[in-house]
């Protein structure tokens, strides 16, 4: 109450100083409308907030003056001189006593009664003196916060930001000279102090904006119960930041495509199941910060909207023509839903569906620079999303080069880099166009130099490849010369006739104190001829579709965490993340570590003992599970290329070779899964299944397959006796067995009888599985 | 009447580019391409912290390309809504005062210098076109289009 006490005086106060002025010249021009009505809105504002608080007081003085100017708005009495008086006694009153009220006393002085009594018409004005006592000692106590106008935080921000430049430039001069140990202590401070000071002046302006999603599980959950349906709504991203006043200006739009997703978009629970879906709808809200703006999307599972039934409307309302309507495109019939009067809503409901909805959130997203598109599929939901601009100035970036010009990508638009000649990444030209594999995902694939037709001394094969996610769009793979840094770049708006070119969003000064260009990731994409439209599922592609998976014999050497030289296959390797101690527990009979919100066995150590808070695991994957693989270092990216002394026994470790000029130990990720993942795999009755260990394809094809048939996937050292045995060619069985041999061939036709199968007969390999194990497998 | 102009030499020819246009005269040093870009826009420079958007104003004029392989360029720096630009010029030469008004010119220049005069100056030193700075940043390409 107290803080709603102090938001009231703050607010009565900063008007009260608006007023100030405006009472005067309404003193000298009675008849003037703007004067007169600010000043009613003043006692308005009043009248309407004691009411609340109860201060009786206050509320009779403001409803008396709120009613006498009323009179006035309405031309039932001009205003004289007596009535602008006792207005304006009125409103000194106001002020002394919101003073008192700050001061947290009582106000006894005076009689509201002959103020009020003054408002009358034809009543004598009392002689009111004009001498505020707004700003006597007492009300002066120190309020705890001060409000302050955008546009001063705004000065201050842009300071800041030349601060760090020039910053960044003296530690370059600092560099370049041989300069005392004592300044470059001092420079140090300075440096961490502006950094400081940085972080402060960032966060006045930054919201996160969770404040804004916080309120709509609550929204969505009334609306629902209102309207008979069932929603579930998912949110992502609340804690990207966003600046206050952005916040402020998305908060109706969002709101409204919150209550058409409910209304328009999710169908009733019958109806959903009719049409074979859950009954409960799916709404989905996410905000993620990409380049310099910030993208919320808002996804739900319903309807849809009927691009035609749009279309009928707009060519009824007279919107379009029916010619001009036959040849739009899909998206340009969805863009209708913004144009001003057309729903697509068979009744209006109370909560939307009167039409003046979309137009207006789309005007209210375009005045503050932002976008909304929307992308629907009838039957299978609706996609709106929200692209508004950043206003935050300093953006976390990485910076490559081409040649030898360096540019900036901005780090949220990235979702991985990878080497174009890493063993998870094919690169192939489709009609000229360049497409890239990675890990069993495809996307179009660019070079930079050719986007902006640069000479490059950088092989195909060298580069590296920047997997990005532009706004509002679909990944593309980034082919760049080099890799550089992480910084934090101060970000200008470019000349225009830079951004003419739509490739860069902005300028900005690197460390040492040249001009870089930062990247629009969708504006790279768009001029180098990606399409952004296609849909994300597309991008996946079946496994079976890299055939060229050899066996290499790439590893990556490691120290583990006990000290050992280890190696471990590069293809196994997912990523490497380093996580705090903290991340790793003892679960379940192993160790586990927390990754994020998945949490995996961790192979390399039984405990971890004592050492640095942060470890660093291996992601391992076989394809279809992961396994973590704690460890120290990493050493280096070393091949195999001497012989392979096998271990005696199956174990964490395969065989000892030399790597680098030391023996190394080779890690067995086949034990590792097997020891880690097979207490799930074995339980109940499976079928036992015999892969040859040493075949890459196998392993990291066909194994997944075999292994989600429900067998238990065993090596030639194992001892179980198999059901089944697959040899990649015939003549390969190797050994003995009691069960059936399934004989892979690379050719789809067979060459004669042999009951081979094609190794991507999916089907075909699955029913014979099936048939092996007699119906054991599953 | 008295405005100050700077007296620079663009593509060999003496022009006056009004002096409270011009911040500072600077020498470029490093300069770096922006790739794309329309071709009279040099590349981007650095100059106290702050980004400079260098126009080749040779060939914002048509007249040819700068050479700018030496290095070391005279430049003259000019803000123009908010944004930092540097004007190579071959060099520059002094600041006069202004003896007239601009007034039109009758005779046929050529089409570059046609897009960006903003009409002949009385000077000390004898007649000077008087140059729109903004038409010389826009260059030949916005030009066209906005015809």
């Amino acid at each position: 109450m107290d803080d709603l006490i102090a938001d009231f005086v703050a607010e009565c106060r900063e008007m009260l100083e608006a007023l100030g002025g405006e009472i005067v010249a309404w003193e000298a021009q009675p008849d003037d409308r703007a004067r007169l009505d600010s000043i009613f809105r003043f006692v308005h504002t009043v009248k309407g907030n004691c009411g609340f608080f109860e201060f009786p007081r206050l509320e009779a003085l403001s409803h008396a003056a709120e009613d006498a100017l009323a009179d006035v708005r309405a031309g039932r009495r001009t205003p004289d001189g007596p009535l602008v008086s006792a207005v304006l006694a009125v409103i000194d009153r106001i002020g002394e006593m919101v003073a008192a009220i700050e001061a947290g006393e009582e106000f006894a002085g005076g009689d509201d009664h002959v103020l009020i009594q003054a408002l009358e018409p034809g009543a004598e004005g009392p002689a009111a003196s004009a001498a505020v006592a707004v700003a006597d000692g007492k009300a002066a106590a120190a309020p705890r916060t001060i409000r302050l106008s955008v546009e001063l935080l705004d000065r201050v921000m842009s300071g800041v930001s030349d601060m760090v430049l020039a910053r960044n430039e003296l530690a370059r001069r600092l560099r370049e000279t041989d300069s005392d140990v004592t300044v470059d202590g001092a420079f140090e401070r300075l440096s961490g102090i502006i950094a400081e000071m940085r972080d402060a002046i960032t966060r006045t302006r930054m919201q996160r904006i969770e404040n804004l999603f916080v309120a709509l599980p609550r929204m969505v959950r009334d609306l629902s119960g209102e309207l008979g349906k069932q929603v579930l709504v998912d949110i992502d991203g609340g804690d990207v930041e966003l600046d206050r006043e952005m916040i402020e200006m998305i908060r109706d739009p969002l709101t409204h495509i919150i209550r058409n997703a409910v209304d328009h978009g999710i169908e009733k629970p019958a109806e959903r199941l009719k049409a074979g879906k859950r009954e409960i709808g799916l709404l989905s809200v996410s905000a993620r910060q990409s380049g310099n703006q910030i993208l919320i999307d808002i996804v739900d599972d319903g309807k849809g909207i009927d691009g035609k039934k749009l279309v009928e409307k707009a060519v009824a309302a007279g919107s379009i023509e029916a010619a001009d309507a036959a040849k739009m495109t899909a998206r340009e019939r969805l863009a209708l839903i913004f144009e001003a009067g057309l729903s697509t809503a068979k009744e209006v409901t109370s909560i939307s569906g009167r039409g003046v909805g979309m137009d207006v959130v789309r005007s209210n997203v375009e005045r503050i620079g932002g976008i909304v598109e929307v992308d629907s599929t009838p039957g299978n939901g609706t996609r709106m999303t929200l692209r508004v601009p950043l206003t935050l100035t300093i953006i976390p970036a990485l910076t490559v080069s081409i040649g030898s010009q360096h540019f900036a990508i901005p780090r949220a638009a990235i979702e991985e880099i990878v080497r174009a000649n890493g063993t998870s990444v094919t690169l192939d030209s489709i009609g000229g166009a360049g497409v890239a594999t990675i890990r069993g995902r495809r996307m179009p694939e660019i070079s930079l130099a050719d986007v902006l037709g640069l000479a490059s001394d950088v092989p195909d094969d060298q580069r590296t490849l920047v997997v990005l996610r532009p706004a509002g769009g679909d990944l593309y793979a980034l082919a760049v010369d080099r890799i550089h840094d992480h910084e934090e770049l101060v970000v200008k708006p470019a000349a225009p006739a830079v951004m003419a070119t739509g490739l860069y969003a902005g300028t900005t000064l690197a460390d040492d104190g040249s001009p870089i260009l930062l990247f629009d990731p969708a504006g790279v994409a768009e001029v180098g001829g990606v399409k952004l439209e296609a849909q994300e599922r597309a991008a996946r592609i079946v496994e079976t579709a890299s055939t060229n998976t050899i066996r290499d014999d790439n590893v990556l050497l490691f120290r583990g965490l006990d000290g050992n030289r280890r190696a471990i296959r590069l293809a196994l390797v997912d990523r490497i993340e380093e996580v705090g101690r903290g991340s790793i527990r003892q679960a379940a009979g192993q160790l586990r570590v927390q990754l994020g919100d998945i949490i995996l066995p961790l192979a390399g150590a039984d405990s971890l003992g004592e050492g640095d808070d942060k470890v660093r695991v291996f992601r391992l994957s076989d394809g279809a599970r992961e396994i973590g693989y704690v460890f120290r270092d990493v050493i280096d990216l070393m091949t195999i290329d001497h012989e392979v002394i096998p271990a005696e026994h199956p174990g964490a470790v395969s065989g000892v070779s030399l790597i680098g000029g030391e023996p190394a130990e080779l890690v067995d990720a086949h034990w590792l899964f097997a020891q880690h993942l097979g207490a799930i795999a074995r339980a109940g009755e499976q079928g036992v299944c015999r892969l040859p260990s040493g075949d890459a394809w196998i392993q990291n094809m066909l194994r997944p397959i075999v292994e989600a048939a429900g067998y238990l996937v065993i090596d030639e050292h194992d001892e179980l006796i198999p059901d089944v045995v697959i040899a990649s060619g015939p003549g390969e069985t190797g050994g003995s067995h009691s069960g059936h041999t399934l004989v892979l061939r690379d050719e789809p036709e067979a060459s004669g009888d042999d009951g081979s199968i094609y190794r991507y007969d999916r089907a075909g390999l699955l029913s014979a599985l099936k048939a092996a194990s007699g119906g054991k497998g599953r | 009447m008295s405005q100050l102009l700077l007296i620079v030499s663009i593509g060999g020819s003496r022009v006056a580019f009004p002096s409270a246009a011009v911040e500072s005269v600077v020498e470029l040093d490093t300069l770096i391409p922006v790739p794309r870009a329309a071709p009279h826009v040099a590349g981007l420079s650095a100059l106290r912290s702050r980004v400079l958007t260098v126009i080749d104003t040779v060939r914002s004029l048509d007249l040819g390309e700068s050479d700018c392989s030496d290095g070391i360029r005279e430049a003259a720096v000019v803000e123009l809504d908010g944004h930092h630009y540097a004007l190579i010029v071959d060099s520059v030469e002094d600041v006069v005062e202004a003896m007239s008004d601009p007034s039109p010119i009758r005779a046929a220049m050529g089409e570059g210098w046609e897009r960006v005069a903003l009409g002949m100056v009385e000077t000390d030193e004898g007649p000077l076109l008087l140059v729109n700075v903004a038409a010389l940043i826009a260059g030949p390409s916005s030009e066209a289009r906005a015809a």
